[in-house]
C-alpha cells in the first residue's frame, strides 16, 4: 500500500494511490501549519495548573495532553490563533507576534 | 443447469441482481425501471436475497447510498431511468473518481423537454463522459448476459470502475421474450465473491476517500482513472470469453452483422439494431452488400476495432437514438467519425437521429438509409451529413 | 441513557483522533468541533465520518492529507446523509455476513449550508427512514468555503457577501430557518443544540448521547467563523458564551420528543452583548438602524419564550 509520505507533487500517476485514496489515519500530521503563525503563544509552567482548558478549545490538537497533563505546544502545526491565550483562567499562556 | 424462461428485460435484470445477491442496494421508482427493485423488494420479502434493501428519497440518494456502500465494502447496485439517471449524474462522476465499481441498471428513456416515457438515449448519452463502463443490449437475454458480466468487469484490479448496464426503456425493459437463465449456483460461481483490499470498515487500517485534489495531483488522478478505461477493454473481453466459456455465448464490443463483404453499413445501438438487421436481410437477398455493427460497448468506445471493422466499407450512417444539439450530429457519430478519421481509406460517413421519445423505427427506415448510402456511393456526392428520420417533415427527410 | 460522568482530563487523555496540520483557518471553531465529536466517540469503537463538501472537507482531507484517524468519506455538498444511509447499510449487510465485527459508530458531519439548505432533502429522507446514525451540523451561518454567502441558517441583519448591508438594505431579510426543530418533527430519539461553553461538558455529553442512541440522531453546533462573522479569533469563547447568555443560541436536547434546557443564562443579556463583537453586524449599531437591534431583540425573545414553554 502507497503511503501518504510518499506521495508528493513530484508523483507520478502510477505512484499515487488508486481514486486518491488513503490507507492511514492522522496523515495532515505531515504538514507543518506552524508556518502559518503571525501570533505565537508560550506556556508558563509554573503559572499553568493543568486544569486543561485551553486543551479542547484548541482547533488545531496542538496541545499535547498525556495522562491528564499538558506539555508545551506542538509548534509544528499550532497556528497561533490565540484561543488558548484567552480560554486560560490564570494567565499561563502569554500570546505575542512572531518575532 | 440453465433453463428455458419467459421474461421482460426488467426482470431477466432483477434475476440477475437476485442470483449475484448484492449487499445493497439503494433504490428510488421511475419509469420504466421502477419494476427492477419492484422485483427485488419482492425477493427481499420472501427471504430470496439478504441484501440490504433501502427506498431512499431521491436518485441523487441512491447512487449516493450505493457509493458510500461500495467504499464501505459491499457490492452495491441500484437501477434508473431518464431523469433519474440525469439528476444523478453529479454523483455518476464523483464515483467513478472514487474507483467504486458500483453497477447501474439503466432503463434507457427520453430525457424531459417535453416529458415523455419511451425510448432513447438521451438519458445515457447525457452521461457518457461520466467515468462509466457503458454496455448496452438488443435483447432481454442481451440485457441478463450484461449483467451478469458488469461486477466482474467494474471490480476487476486495474480497473475498477463502475459500469451502467442499459437495456432499452419499454422495448427491453417490458416486452416479455424467451430468455435462457443460468443455474443460481453456476452464477454466484461465474460472478464470485467481493473482497477489496481497502474498504471503509476493514478493521486492519481506516480508509479514506474523496479529498480535494489540488492541481498537482488532479491531472495525475484524471490521467489514472483514463488508464483504468482503456483497462476496462481488456477486462470486458477476458470475462466475455470466460462468459463464453462458462455459459456459451460470445461477446465482444460489438456485434458484426452480415459484415464480411458489406459495403454499406449502419452503426447502431440496441433493439434498434433488430429492426436493422430485418433490412439488412432482406436487402442482402436482393443482392445487395450491405451489413451492420451493432455497438454493445460505447464506454470504452472501442474505436480501433470499429475502424477495422469498418474498413471495407465505402459509406456508412451512424445511427443516434439521441439528439446532441450540437447542431453537426449526434453522439454515436461524434465518437463514430472521430474514431474512423485517421483511417487511410476512410469511408463516407453520415449521421441519422431516428426514434426519439419512443418513435418507431420500421424497417423501411432502414431501408431508406441503405438507399441514402448507394446514392452517395453513386454520386460521390455526400448530401447532409446530420439529418432526422422519422419525424413530419414538409421536406422529404432522408433523400 | 444515563449520562457517563465528564472529566476533562480523561477526555483529554484520550488518543486524538482528528490530527493536526489540517489546513482550517486559525481560530476555526470546524477544528474544535470536530476535536470534540471524536473524543465522544469510546476509544475502543471505530467511526466512519461522512462528511459534506465544506471548508471543513477541502481543509481535513486535501490530498494526500487526512486529519481524520477513522475512516472517512466525502462525496459530495448534498448528499452526506444518503452517504452515510449507504454506510450504515454496509455496516449491516457486511455485520449480517459475519465480514466484520466491533462497533462501528457512522458520523455525519455537513456545515450550515450542506445541513439546512442543500443537504436538506437527503438528511431529511436519512431521519425518516430511521439509519443509525448522528448528524452533526457545524452551524456557522452562511456559506464559508465559498465566501460568507447567506444561507437559511444566517441570522436576519447579518451582512453576508450576497446579503451585503447598504444604503437600501440592513442585511439579510429572513430569520433564520430552525432546522432543530424540524429534525425534532422527523421523530429522531435524539435532536440537541449545544456549543462550547465551560469545559465543553455540555457538547460532549450531548454529542456522547447523540451517538450511542439508536436510530438517527442530530446535534446542531454553533460554530463561529471569525472570517465570516468579523470578530477576532481568540474571542471564540467569549462569543459561543454570549450567544447563549443572550438566548441567541440556545442549549437544550429533545429526547425522544421531551424537550430539555440544559443551560439557564443567570443573567439573560441584550442581544446585542453577542452582535456588537461581530463586523456582520456592524450596520445595526448606525443610527437609524436602532430598530434592527430591537427586532433581533423580539425575535430572540419570542423564540426563547416559546422553547421555555416547550421545556416545562
Amino acid at each position: 500500500m502507497i503511503k501518504a509520505k510518499d506521495i508528493n507533487e513530484s508523483s507520478k500517476w502510477q505512484e499515487m494511490t488508486t481514486g486518491c485514496e488513503i490507507y492511514e489515519g492522522g496523515t495532515s500530521a505531515l504538514l507543518m501549519t506552524g508556518e502559518w503563525r503571525s501570533m505565537i503563544p508560550s506556556w508558563d509552567p509554573a503559572k499553568c495548573k493543568q486544569c486543561l482548558l485551553c486543551a479542547p478549545y484548541c482547533p488545531d490538537s496542538s496541545i499535547p495532553v498525556k495522562d491528564g497533563k499538558r506539555s508545551d505546544f506542538d509548534f509544528d502545526h499550532c497556528k497561533g490563533c490565540g484561543i488558548c491565550y484567552k480560554v486560560c483562567p490564570f494567565g499561563a499562556i502569554d500570546w505575542k507576534e512572531v518575532e | 443447469m440453465s433453463v428455458r424462461e419467459r421474461l421482460s428485460g426488467n426482470e431477466a435484470i432483477a434475476t440477475a441482481m437476485r442470483q449475484i445477491n448484492p449487499d445493497v442496494f439503494a433504490m428510488f421508482p421511475i419509469t420504466p425501471s421502477t419494476e427492477i427493485p419492484q422485483y427485488f423488494a419482492q425477493y427481499v420479502a420472501d427471504g430470496k436475497v439478504d441484501t440490504e434493501f433501502i427506498c431512499v428519497e431521491s436518485e441523487h440518494s441512491s447512487l449516493s447510498a450505493i457509493a458510500g456502500a461500495e467504499a464501505a465494502g459491499c457490492r452495491a447496485i441500484t437501477a434508473t431511468s431518464s431523469a433519474g439517471l440525469a439528476f444523478m449524474s453529479e454523483v455518476l462522476y464523483v464515483a467513478a473518481s472514487c474507483r467504486l465499481p458500483i453497477v447501474l441498471a439503466v432503463a434507457c428513456r427520453a430525457l424531459t423537454g417535453p416529458i415523455n416515457i419511451n425510448h432513447d438515449y438521451s438519458d445515457s448519452m447525457s452521461v457518457r463522459d461520466s467515468g462509466f463502463i457503458q454496455i448496452y443490449a438488443e435483447n432481454n437475454q442481451e440485457a441478463y448476459d450484461n449483467y451478469l458480466q458488469a461486477h466482474r468487469i467494474g471490480e476487476t484490479a486495474d480497473v475498477r470502475l463502475p459500469v451502467m448496464i442499459c437495456e432499452d426503456g419499454f422495448i427491453t425493459s417490458h416486452a416479455i421474450e424467451n430468455i435462457i437463465l443460468e443455474d443460481d449456483d453456476a452464477v454466484k460461481a461465474f460472478v464470485g465473491e467481493y473482497n477489496p483490499e481497502n474498504y471503509l470498515l476493514k478493521a486492519e487500517n481506516p480508509l479514506a476517500v474523496g479529498p480535494y485534489g489540488t492541481s498537482p495531483y488532479y491531472m495525475e488522478a484524471r490521467v489514472a482513472q483514463a488508464e483504468a478505461m482503456k483497462n476496462a477493454k481488456r477486462a470486458i473481453l477476458d470475462v466475455a470469453a470466460d462468459f463464453e466459456k462458462t455459459f456459451g455465448r460470445h461477446y465482444g464490443f460489438f456485434e458484426e452483422y452480415k459484415m464480411e463483404d458489406a459495403e454499406r453499413a449502419l452503426v447502431i445501438m440496441g433493439s434498434s439494431a433488430g429492426t436493422a438487421k430485418a433490412a439488412v436481410d432482406e436487402l442482402r437477398a436482393a443482392g445487395e452488400k450491405v451489413g451492420l455493427i451493432k455497438i454493445r460497448v460505447f464506454r470504452p468506445f472501442p474505436g480501433e476495432e470499429l475502424c477495422e471493422a469498418l474498413k471495407n466499407c465505402k459509406a456508412v450512417a451512424v445511427m443516434d437514438k439521441s439528439e446532441g444539439f450540437s447542431a453537426c450530429g449526434g453522439p454515436l457519430y461524434a465518437e463514430t467519425a472521430g474514431a474512423c478519421f485517421n483511417m487511410e481509406n476512410r469511408p463516407k460517413m453520415i449521421d441519422i437521429v431516428y426514434g426519439l421519445g419512443g418513435r418507431d423505427f420500421t424497417v423501411e427506415h432502414a431501408k431508406r438509409v441503405f438507399a441514402r448510402l448507394d446514392k452517395i456511393i453513386k454520386t460521390g456526392e455526400l448530401g447532409p451529413v446530420y439529418s432526422h428520420i422519422g419525424q413530419r417533415d414538409l421536406r422529404e427527410e432522408v433523400q | 441513557m444515563a449520562a457517563p460522568a465528564y472529566n476533562l482530563k480523561a477526555e483529554m487523555s484520550k488518543p486524538e483522533r482528528f490530527a493536526p496540520g489540517h489546513r482550517l483557518c486559525a481560530g476555526c471553531g470546524a477544528g474544535i468541533t470536530c476535536r470534540a465529536m471524536m473524543r465522544a466517540v469510546n476509544p475502543e469503537d471505530k467511526a466512519v465520518i461522512c462528511n459534506a463538501t465544506s471548508c471543513l472537507e477541502v481543509s481535513s482531507f486535501t490530498y494526500p492529507h487526512t486529519a481524520w484517524e477513522d475512516s472517512y468519506i466525502h462525496l459530495a455538498f448534498e448528499n452526506t446523509s444518503a452517504v452515510a444511509s449507504g454506510v450504515e447499510s454496509a455496516l449491516r449487510a457486511l455485520k449480517k455476513k459475519g465480514k466484520i465485527d466491533g462497533n462501528t459508530k457512522v458520523l455525519a458531519i455537513g456545515g450550515d449550508g450542506g445541513t439546512y439548505d442543500i443537504g436538506f432533502q437527503s438528511l431529511s429522507g436519512a431521519m425518516e427512514r430511521g439509519h443509525d446514525f448522528t448528524y452533526f451540523c457545524y452551524d456557522n451561518e452562511a456559506y464559508m468555503n465559498t465566501g460568507t454567502q447567506r444561507s437559511s441558517a444566517t441570522p436576519r441583519f447579518a451582512s453576508a457577501t450576497t446579503t451585503p448591508s447598504g444604503t437600501e438594505s440592513v442585511g439579510k431579510k429572513q430569520n433564520v430557518k430552525d432546522l432543530t426543530q424540524i429534525i425534532v418533527a422527523h421523530g429522531s430519539p435524539y435532536v440537541a443544540q449545544t456549543t462550547f461553553i465551560g469545559n465543553l461538558k455540555d457538547f460532549h455529553q450531548k454529542a456522547h448521547q447523540a451517538i450511542y442512541t439508536e436510530g438517527p440522531t442530530f446535534v446542531n453546533v454553533l460554530c463561529p467563523c471569525p472570517r465570516g462573522w468579523g470578530y477576532k479569533a481568540e474571542l471564540f469563547k467569549e462569543i459561543c458564551q454570549l450567544a447563549v447568555d443572550t438566548c441567541v443560541w440556545p442549549l437544550y436536547e429533545v429526547e425522544n420528543g421531551e424537550y430539555r434546557l440544559t443551560y439557564m443564562p443567570k443573567k439573560k443579556l441584550p442581544v446585542e452583548e453577542f452582535m456588537k463583537l461581530q463586523t456582520r453586524f456592524k450596520h445595526c449599531f448606525k443610527p437609524g438602524n436602532e430598530w434592527t437591534i430591537e427586532e433581533a431583540q423580539k425575535y430572540v425573545d419570542e423564540k426563547w419564550e416559546a422553547l421555555l414553554a416547550k421545556c416545562k
